[in-house]
């Protein structure tokens, strides 16, 4: 039990009145970050880093710095819901999936146990992986040596497959809402050869088509053309506003253990492996559509639509922080930036961390836990206050939105030319909505379809176009069958039914 | 008389003052943006976010510094933004050798000759690495099983057709062996798989690596710079930096060093660049740069002026002459 003492002289060690302050302050911090779109928890830190470099000069401070850091890491993962949930703009990637029931539930007047089930499941999923940190770190932290090409690819495929064999649209307009996704995310640098493609000279093109910029548009300015259409008003204004609905959403979360121990495994999985929160969310919120009882409501509103990806993200951006620990690999582009800190502030990231910088590490895990604590009071006591936005008049609130909208859309790369983007998107967001195709895939596309393209291009570099490489082992091989078997689920149970039939 | 000449001379300097006091000394009237063209989390953006915090500390500014990311298209979008603010003071950006291999391998629209050479800060190592399960106890004999393997043997590297593929390609041009070259995002992920027994070298900067080698999980064959690395601190139990001997010494002739320097858009004037150079040498003077400079085993070269375009000048066409050989230019 040497982890219990360890940990028990971390929380000595992050329980001090100045770490405790500078925690509420960064998940303050954090939680604005989360909700601003394009702000982005990445940027968020990489702005406060300088300001942590003379923190971590005094003894003990690069834990301090580390706290306040972290803390506005796990603010960024709670605050991403909350647009996501009432405006049906994700401030972050992972909060897309937290849209789908999200957003419903928000228009149905239940906002505010839609935020207080997020941050809750959140809570659940962070608290679930830092467990595995505090216990099994020494053995969970090699398993990320055994992911090359084919494995990464594998779990892309996985993503993707959960995600189009669990969806209940038409699998032609998915596959078709994919495919212009893939399209869109293969503009720009190609990762391979290094030459630019499909920019046409065009030097705003250089980039590519940035996920955020498409999702505020796809999501936020396609849903307030459409609610334009339907009559400026916003229909979740019957919120309630006191914080015994926190109460009433907590009696109903229990029913969901089943898909929240799903969600963390998942979660987990997906931040160590690194393959990142954003994957996580819609990988769980596929799998939780499918093994529901519920799974054909889902999509309308369902608590547990929005327990899945929340528990998932934040499971996965905490269990990112051990190979980042561990390894020096970051498993999302925040912990990267906290990867960059540790090294401004001197300590080297890597398999002999644990061992040398003892008090920094417990010091951080414990901060895991209290910070997490401290992001859940914070969000869960301002949930009426973010539900009473909704109380708003929509001729008040939508102009706002589209400022914040297009601000968000020029932080990204600081390119006006994104923000014209983002209009075109809007429209792209309306139209797809009118026609009923759905975004998500396209979104999913955008988000994953560079990493999956350079981890299959990579694959096919090493096995020199030998296809057999994505079942060269137990664990690429069971990977890939599992996402075939997925991916062709819908069609293998309309054949078991009708075999059944006769 | 007598009074009347020092009338004059004091008429004449202050006449003179103004233009004296403009060509000597300018200072940012603003905030000053520091483009890293290359993601975050990387050498590059380690090095400019730790010069950013060394300003903030010291109180080296009296405006404010900050830093942006611009890495789209291998960071020929921050290149083109500073290309574009032409006679923009405001303006600096820190370059790696994406400047000159982006133009060459994309056909991107910019060149060093667009921007105003401020100050190299240093020179970043290459490394060629093994894990250290593997038998090769020298650069020799890593060269030799890869010859013998014929052509199997897979490198792993940041990037494509950037420094990591040009070390690559140097080394299969001087001693005829061919390698598959495997691109990846960051240096981090390329540790890691090697690490992980999914590629056989890798040729990652010091920072990039040493925490595997501390742990014992990786190995230095040799590094790419003419001369030893100085750094003589214990890195692991039994060797230094120094110990790594040079690749040369290793009987692979290849010598690469990446810039990590400072540049200006053009049009700038003098007084401007001067500014510009004071600072950074004043962030060099500290300790806290220094002790960058040892935890990554940097070459510690820092030009300035004719000297630093002269040197800028030559490597560029020495990456001409590289990439050329390698295939690697754009409509080659």
């Amino acid at each position: 039990m040497d982890e219990i003492q360890s940990l028990m002289q971390g929380f000595a060690i992050a329980l001090t009145l100045k770490n405790v302050a500078l925690m509420f302050t960064g998940i303050i911090l954090g939680v604005i970050i989360g909700v601003l779109p394009g702000l982005g928890g990445a940027n968020g830190v990489a702005i406060l880093l300088p300001l942590t470099f003379s923190m971590a000069q005094s003894p003990g401070g690069t834990t301090s710095a580390i706290i306040l850091l972290s803390c506005i890491y796990w603010g960024a993962l709670f605050g991403g819901a909350i647009t996501s949930i009432l405006f049906n703009i994700p401030g972050e990637p992972w909060s897309v999936a937290t849209t789908f029931d999200g957003y419903p539930l928000a228009q149905k007047g239940r906002a505010g146990a839609a935020l207080a089930a997020a941050f809750t499941s959140s809570f659940v999923g962070a608290l679930v992986a830092v467990i595995v940190i505090t216990f099994l770190s020494p053995i969970v932290a090699n398993f990320a040596l055994e992911f090359g090409p084919p494995e990464f690819f594998a779990v892309y495929l996985l993503t993707f497959c959960a995600f189009v064999g669990m969806s209940k649209e038409p699998p032609f307009k998915t596959l078709a809402t994919m495919m212009l996704g893939f399209a869109l995310a293969s503009v720009g640098t190609d990762p391979v050869t290094g030459t630019l493609r499909l920019t046409f000279g065009s030097t705003h093109l250089l980039t590519g088509f940035d996920f955020l910029i498409a999702v505020i548009g796809l999501f936020g300015i396609g849903e307030i053309l459409l609610t334009l259409e339907e009559g400026l008003a916003f229909k979740g204004a019957q919120a309630k506003m006191n914080l015994k609905v926190v109460l009433e959403t907590w009696k109903e979360l229990p029913k969901y253990w089943l898909t929240s121990i799903r969600s963390s495994v998942v979660g987990c999985f997906m931040g160590i492996v690194p393959g990142g929160a954003t994957p996580a969310s819609f990988m769980s919120y596929g799998v939780a559509r499918r093994f529901s009882k519920d799974g054909d409501k889902f999509g309308t509103g369902m608590v547990e639509g929005v327990v899945a990806p929340e528990t998932a993200a934040h499971a996965a951006g905490t269990a990112a922080l051990l190979p980042m620990l561990t390894l020096g690999v970051p498993g999302s582009p925040t912990a990267a930036v906290l990867l960059g800190g540790l090294l401004i502030w001197g300590l080297q990231p890597g398999p002999l961390l644990f061992v040398e910088q003892k008090d920094f590490v417990w010091g951080l895990i414990a901060s895991m836990y209290l910070g997490n604590i401290v992001g859940l009071i914070v969000v869960l006591t301002c949930v009426p206050l973010f539900a009473a936005i909704l109380r708003v008049p929509f001729s008040v609130i939508a102009p706002i939105i589209m400022v914040i909208c297009a601000i968000g859309a020029y932080t990204v790369h600081n390119s006006i030319f994104d923000v014209w983007m983002m209009l075109v998107f809007g429209v792209v967001g309306y139209v797809f909505k009118k026609l009923q195709y759905p975004l998500a895939p396209l979104v999913l596309a955008i988000v994953l379809g560079d990493r999956a393209e350079s981890s299959f291009r990579q694959s096919m570099l090493v096995a020199q176009g030998d296809m057999t490489v994505f079942f060269s082992n137990a664990l690429v091989g069971s990977l890939t069958g599992l996402a075939l078997f997925l991916l062709f689920w819908p069609l293998l149970a309309l054949l078991i039914a009708r075999f059944r039939g006769r | 008389m007598k009074a009347n000449s020092i009338q004059f001379l004091c008429a004449a300097v202050m006449a003179a003052a103004p233009s004296l006091v403009y060509a000597q000394s300018w200072e940012p009237t603003k905030t000053v943006e520091f483009i890293i063209p290359a993601g975050t989390g990387g050498g590059a953006d380690q090095m400019a976010r730790a010069a950013q915090a060394i300003v903030a500390k010291h109180g080296l500014m009296k405006q404010s510094m900050v830093v942006v990311n611009k890495a789209g298209g291998a960071g020929a979008e921050g290149f083109l933004d500073v290309k574009g603010a032409h006679g923009d003071p405001h303006k600096i950006i820190i370059t790696l050798s994406n400047l000159f291999t982006t133009p060459l391998a994309t056909g991107v629209p910019f060149n060093w000759r667009d921007l105003t050479p401020v100050k190299m800060l240093a020179l970043d190592q290459f490394v060629l690495w093994t894990n250290s399960a593997k038998p090769h106890k020298s650069a020799k004999e890593y060269i030799a099983a890869a010859k013998a393997a014929g052509g199997k043997f897979k490198m792993a590297g940041t990037g494509s057709k950037q420094e990591d593929q040009i070390i690559t390609a140097a080394i299969e041009q001087q001693t005829g062996t061919k390698f598959i070259y495997v691109p990846f995002r960051g240096g981090g992920d390329v540790a890691v798989q090697l690490v992980g027994n999914h590629a056989d070298s890798t040729v990652n900067n010091p920072i990039e690596a040493v925490a595997h080698w501390r742990g014992g999980k990786l190995k230095p064959l040799c590094v790419f710079d003419p001369k030893r690395m100085p750094y003589k601190a214990k890195v692991t139990d039994t060797m230094s930096w120094a110990d790594i001997p040079t690749c040369k010494e290793g009987g692979l002739d290849v010598d690469y060093l990446m810039l990590r320097g400072i540049f200006m858009p053009g049009g700038v004037t003098p007084a401007q660049v001067n500014y510009y150079v004071e600072l950074f040498r004043k962030i060099q003077a500290t300790p806290e740069w220094k002790d960058l400079m040892e935890r990554g085993a940097f070459n510690q070269t820092s030009l300035e002026g004719k000297e630093y375009a002269d040197w800028v000048a030559r490597e560029e066409a020495r990456h001409v002459s590289l990439m050329k050989a390698a295939k690697f230019i754009a409509g080659q």
